[in-house]
């Protein structure tokens, strides 16, 4: 390749958005609109027929939300992406482009709250069944596998206590077995971690979360790492087999390697309906503009504040991968060299009413159920995003009584401290 | 030519560059890939030319099918070549026979012959493959970014204001945007192993 190839910052800046070639509009415009009018009846049909680039319909797509999708699949090293309404209508459109009723998909036990409680009910009601695996055990993913197996699904990052998984090793595991592995990357966002790199099939973002980076604009993103062979074996009929949907076409041997993204597309988002709001995007897309600036200080932060907890008398133990004595220091070393994420957990000595105390005490931490916002916020995790799960599985999954989550925003870090000085002592 | 990733410039160059394309494998049935691609660089200007034996008769968006190149009778840019690896090199070997020779041998996504590409090359013949010049043009153009396919482009530059809502230039200023090495790693792994 004679091209250059442009930094990561360059990209987050500049993938996706070109000056809007009618008004010179140097900022992506907000394409409020529901639909797009066609230039004659064969140009409508051959937009509905997926033979011409093109807008129909914003459920399908809208000119601000692809300028979104061009970004963050530039930025993961993806060859397309689809933004849809939040991280779970992303994970809905994904296994249903893979999943047919009574398959299973492995998922590692370590997750968000919110997806271990789609995965294990709202899935189940579709048929699609997981089946849970240790991260931190690779040989329980080898385990799980079965030939009705589609799909291996992890965080490189893991909720709720900022754990690192060893994606290349699952990889191995996914590829062996013939099966896409699928990241979800909220937690670490590119600038930490482009799973893609490690051997990810598929990334799904929340971009709610640091992507978009201020805690004002739900949004999910899949992107498509075009490296999964869809063809063999009709495992994955939504892709190799010829489509009732648009008269027999076949969407891998039509759209290559994005294929997926189009599946997700035009079987996932256009008959299941989750779209992005265009202003959403927007925001989102401004957010991540600035994403490397505020993800190397979320992390310098983190590491800070996880330094004054662990040394801090109250304090039981403090788990954060960037800390040199933690269990997942090693991994994070590999997989996150610039830092380790924002979001832990920490245990405090007086249990559950410490916790308890605590989140009442602080001012600057918000207590709320979101991560990855400019502003720091606290969470008692086992009364709120885990509480649905059974004491057993709550512990298992990192969130047990006594554990607090922390996600460390860009406020300056001598302030945080302070804060939890005066909540932990008071 | 290294033909697991190919610079923009050699890309447009050759889309820039040629008139007439005959497509070797186009398809009467709209829902083919062939029939996609041959409707999209038709409307684009192209001067298509339909090849497939088994469709003599009959016409394609109103050009009618020829049996084979040799059968053409008039000079032509690029060949486009719309079937498996393993029925390149025929195909290949009539497009030499040619006279004048075409500039440009394209195999579509999915198709690849090194031998096949050495042989054209050897005698001046610019060659790409397991490309879709449908998805390349689309790509360099951006307009491929509606779909939110990584342009693997970026620009500060205006385009050209679009004509019948399409974002059509092929020169509009761009410098390399994000890589595909994975996706280009897995299909040079999946052309190994066959």
């Amino acid at each position: 390749m004679s091209d250059r190839l442009p930094g990561f910052s360059t990209l987050a800046v500049h993938a996706g958005a070109q000056p809007d070639p009618t008004t010179g509009a140097r900022a992506t415009p907000i394409y409020q609109t529901t639909s797009f009018v066609f230039n004659d009846a064969d140009h409508a049909a051959s937009l509905f027929g997926l033979q011409a680039f093109g807008n129909i319909y914003t459920r399908i797509g809208n000119p601000t939300n692809a300028v979104l999708e061009e970004r963050v699949a530039a930025l993961e090293g993806g060859t397309a992406a689809l933004a849809v309404a939040s991280g779970h209508a992303a994970q809905v459109v994904i296994l249903q482009q893979l999943l047919q009723p009574g398959d299973e998909f492995i998922a590692a036990r370590k997750l968000y709250g919110g997806s271990i409680n789609q995965f294990t009910h709202a899935f189940k009601s579709f048929g699609w069944n997981v089946v849970w695996a240790d991260p931190d055990d690779i040989a329980s993913f080898e385990r799980a596998v079965t030939p009705r197996t589609k799909a291996i699904f992890i965080e490189s990052i893991a909720n709720p206590a900022g754990s690192i998984t060893d994606i290349e090793a699952i990889s191995t595991v996914a590829r062996k077995a013939g099966v896409p592995l699928i990241v979800d990357n909220t937690l670490a966002s590119p600038y930490l971690i482009r799973p893609i790199d490690h051997g990810a099939d598929i990334v799904v973002h929340s971009l709610t979360k640091f992507l978009g980076g201020h805690g004002n604009s739900l949004g999910g993103i899949i992107v498509d790492a075009g490296t999964f062979d869809w063809s063999t074996g009709g495992k994955y009929p939504m892709l190799s087999e010829p489509r009732p949907e648009y008269h027999g076409i076949r969407l891998q041997e039509t759209f290559g390697n994005f294929a997926f993204a189009i599946a997700c597309r035009v079987l996932g988002l256009r008959d299941l309906g989750p779209a992005l709001s265009p202003f959403n995007a927007f925001m989102i897309l401004t957010g991540i503009e600035t994403l490397p600036l505020r993800m190397q200080k979320h992390c310098d932060n983190a590491k800070a504040v996880a330094e004054f907890l662990a040394g801090h008398p109250a304090v039981a133990s403090v788990n954060y991968a960037g800390l040199a004595s933690d269990k997942y220091n090693q991994l994070a070393r590999k997989y996150a060299p610039k830092g380790a994420g924002a979001v832990f957990t920490f245990s405090l000595k007086g249990g559950y009413d410490a916790g308890v105390s605590l989140v009442s005490k602080l001012q600057l931490f918000s207590h709320l159920a979101n991560v990855g916002d400019t502003r720091s916020l606290v969470i008692h995790p086992a009364s709120t995003t885990h509480s649905q799960l059974d004491d057993a599985a709550k512990v298992k999954s990192g969130a047990g009584p006594d554990v607090v989550r922390l996600s460390i925003g860009i406020e300056d870090k001598e302030d945080l401290i302070a804060d939890l000085e005066q909540a932990l002592g008071a | 030519m290294n033909h697991d990733a190919y610079p923009d410039n050699y890309i447009r160059g050759i889309l820039n560059s040629v008139k007439s394309i005959a497509m070797v494998g186009a398809s009467p049935v709209n829902v083919r890939p062939s029939y996609f691609a041959f409707k999209y660089l038709a409307q684009r200007g192209y001067d298509m030319i339909p090849v497939n034996p088994g469709h003599v008769g009959k016409e394609l968006l109103g050009k009618p099918f020829i049996a084979s190149l040799s059968d053409i009778g008039r000079p032509i840019d690029m060949i486009d070549i719309f079937r498996n690896s393993s029925h390149i090199m025929p195909v290949v070997e009539e497009a030499l026979t040619l006279d004048p020779l075409p500039k440009v041998i394209w195999m579509q996504l999915g198709a690849r012959d090194d031998a096949a590409a050495l042989k054209a090359e050897s005698v001046g013949i610019k060659v790409v493959m397991n490309r879709c010049p449908k998805i390349e043009y689309g790509r360099l153009s951006s307009e491929i970014s509606w779909m939110g396919v990584n342009s693997r482009t970026l620009s500060s530059k205006r385009a050209p204001v679009p004509t019948q809502g399409m974002r059509l230039s092929l020169n509009r200023m761009s410098v390399g945007g994000g890589d595909t090495a994975a996706s280009d790693r897995a299909a040079k792994n999946k052309t190994e192993q066959s």
